[in-house]
């Protein structure tokens, strides 16, 4: 069905950061832009989710022209949904940046760089054009590269460049792989590529084509052996940005993995052992490396880099009950993963350190405010009934009735690690006596009080999301339910965007 | 170091460079040309101008910050993209005035997107290189 206003995500962002530099250097005023931008934005994207999880599928054709020869945008339910998720992660950290950010980077565009990566994230989810998500790539990649950046430290500037240079690299083999699509059928539009491609039979060059592209996401989504600019970059910028990124960025290369092998490379054995085999790696390296961190952030790093390992897993089987499993997971992790690094500014805030050797005593300071981060810790370690414990049922499941016995050894491993690393991070941050050589610095006792409502509003908001999926996780497997059929039978996506002119062959 | 050579010129370089850059906007729909093309161009006359009488000159006859053509730029673009959603078509779709204009030509949506694109490249150009050439070490 076609619906023209599928795009409005993106251009409320694009409109907000426009006023926003049009507001150069007025930083309350692009506060208050950045706060109502996002909620309209949030507004919007529960707007297109109802419409598409009632009327189905909508497409757009830019321009007016005919769909395989126009940018087609698509709102199927997996974008929609990955639309509302990062609405409502944008919504927390537009909030917790209007206290969180040094007024410094404000002065140097934080917000409208802020907006800019909203609009980019937007656009890679609704395109349904191959050459477009690349260009959306390098809107995402810009703009973080500037949010990374921003206020110049010398770490900062190092993370940066590992990060640049890694999703570069990550740019160029996507492009090629991209050439080498467009030269074997002629088409860019997605939808017409997964009718083409099952026309061709050179297996090899499509083979190449498709390790091109698992090698482009999988640096962007940190994955193993790709994954290492991840933990050196993700502690550097303020934790605003960091949420943002470690909620967001990683997520749509999983998103993207999810397109491109569920509409053109449908797994074959070949690929699907590489996925699997990367997926146990991740999982582990991710482990293991957080297992030895002491500062909050880096340790949250590799935790990103593990949990990234369920959901290729569930890719890499490719059955029902498996994407079920990695969508969930992929639903779980954002809001998780963001407000985990709004939690670990909230620490930084209240005691100036984020090393877990110098913290302590945070619940004996703040008992109410540690319980409400417990539950967010709780529903990311998977404890039953919250967010993190549905999808690995699945993922269990599937990887028995499949016999993956490497993969449910990783996932018992990854799932006890990181419970053991977050009992200790509760026990070290919230529980022991703060260290006696260690001054205490409480900067969040002497804010305003409407300040530290701001500070705590979007933690409280994100934690509520996710006792949401936790707990009614009926309605987060009806959507995810039809996401996984929608995956599997692309004949639906393939209607919407190229309508009645599909040949059948 | 002045030179009164290139004060001359660049006195009569400017604004037939500037008629340049309008030129290559308005013929850009069909034919090479273009917003990029005539944003660039127009920014090397300002540029010019700056080699010959010295960046606080160029601020001057600019008027104000290269930075603020940038929204400027932007929100037109970003306009006439999503101005056919309000007839009932897709956004960027290319709306057309029925009269032609004398000299001009048909007047349409993508004109106006091409002029933010206009205005975008000569306020990030000259940004860029008026910030450079302003740093004192």
């Amino acid at each position: 069905m076609i619906d023209n206003h599928i795009l409005a995500p993106v251009f409320i962002h694009l409109f907000t950061a426009i006023l926003q530099l049009i507001a150069w250097r007025k930083t309350v005023t692009q506060r208050f832009l950045s706060v109502g931008g996002a909620f309209i934005g949030l507004l919007i994207a529960i707007r297109l989710f109802a419409k598409v999880y009632t009327e189905g599928s909508l497409s757009m054709h830019a321009s007016n022209w005919e769909a395989p020869f126009s940018i087609v945008f698509v709102a199927d339910l997996l974008a929609v949904s990955m639309v509302l998720l990062t609405a409502i992660a944008g919504f927390a950290v537009s909030i917790f940046s209007s206290v969180g950010i040094a007024r410094q980077r404000m002065l140097y565009g934080y917000f409208p760089i802020f907006h800019f990566l909203l609009m980019g994230l937007n656009g890679a989810f609704l395109t349904g054009d191959i050459f477009n998500l690349y260009v959306w790539f390098e809107v995402i990649i810009i703009s973080s590269f500037v949010l990374m950046t921003l206020g110049g430290r010398k770490a900062q500037l190092e993370g940066a460049v590992k990060y640049m240079a890694m999703n570069i690299l990550a740019s160029t083999f996507f492009l090629t792989g991209i050439g080498i699509l467009y030269g074997i059928s002629g088409s860019l539009n997605m939808a017409d590529l997964s009718i083409r491609i099952r026309e061709f039979h050179n297996q090899p060059l499509l083979d190449v084509a498709a390790i091109f592209f698992l090698l482009g996401f999988g640096i962007k989504s940190a994955v193993f052996p790709l994954y290492y600019w991840l933990p050196s970059s993700y502690h550097t910028p303020p934790s605003a940005v960091a949420a943002t990124f470690g909620g967001l960025l990683t997520k749509v290369g999983v998103y993207a993995i999810l397109r491109v092998f569920s509409l053109m490379f449908v797994p074959d054995e070949f690929t699907k052992n590489l996925l699997m085999v990367m997926a146990v790696l991740t999982i582990l390296t991710g482990a293991f490396g957080a297992l030895i961190k002491t500062n909050i952030r880096r340790l949250f790093s590799y935790l990103i880099v593990c949990h990234i390992g369920f959901m290729i897993g569930g890719i890499a089987m490719f059955t029902k009950a498996a994407l079920m499993g990695a969508v969930f997971y992929l639903i779980h992790d954002i809001m998780v993963k963001t407000n985990m690094f709004l939690i670990a500014g909230y620490i930084r805030q209240v005691r100036g350190t984020m090393d877990m050797t110098k913290l302590g005593g945070l619940y004996k300071a703040y008992p109410l405010i540690s319980l409400l981060i417990a539950l967010v810790l709780f529903s990311l370690v998977g404890v039953p009934p919250l967010s993190g414990f549905w999808p690995k049922i699945y993922l269990f499941q599937e990887a028995f009735v499949g016999g993956q016995y490497f993969f449910i050894a990783a996932l018992i491993i990854g799932s006890l690690v990181t419970m053991y690393v977050i009992a200790k991070l509760w026990a070290d941050v919230f529980w022991k006596n703060t260290p006696e050589d260690q001054p205490v610095e409480d900067k969040f006792k002497e804010l305003p009080p409407f300040k530290k409502v701001l500070l705590l509003m979007p933690i409280v908001l994100l934690c509520s999301v996710t006792l949401y999926i936790g707990l009614q996780a009926e309605h987060v497997v009806l959507a995810v339910d039809r996401i996984s059929n929608e995956l599997l039978d692309t004949s639906s996506y393939v209607k919407t965007v190229l309508g009645d002119k599909v040949f059948k062959k | 170091m002045r030179s009164i050579i290139l004060q001359t010129a660049t006195r009569y370089l400017l604004p037939i460079l500037l008629l340049f850059s309008f030129f290559l906007l308005l013929r850009g729909h069909y034919s090479p040309g273009g917003g990029f093309v005539g944003g660039l161009v127009a920014s090397i006359a300002f540029v010019l101008h700056s080699f010959a009488n010295g960046t606080e000159a160029t601020m001057k006859i600019l008027g104000r910050k290269p930075l603020s053509l940038i929204p400027v730029g932007l929100g037109l673009a970003a306009l006439s993209m999503v101005m056919p959603t309000f007839f009932g078509l897709p956004p960027m779709t290319g709306l057309w005035f029925e009269e032609k204009i004398p000299v001009i030509g048909s007047i349409g949506s993508a004109l106006f997107f091409d002029l933010g694109v206009y205005l975008v490249v000569v306020g990030v150009v000259l940004t860029i290189l008026f910030t450079i050439s302003l740093t004192k070490d």
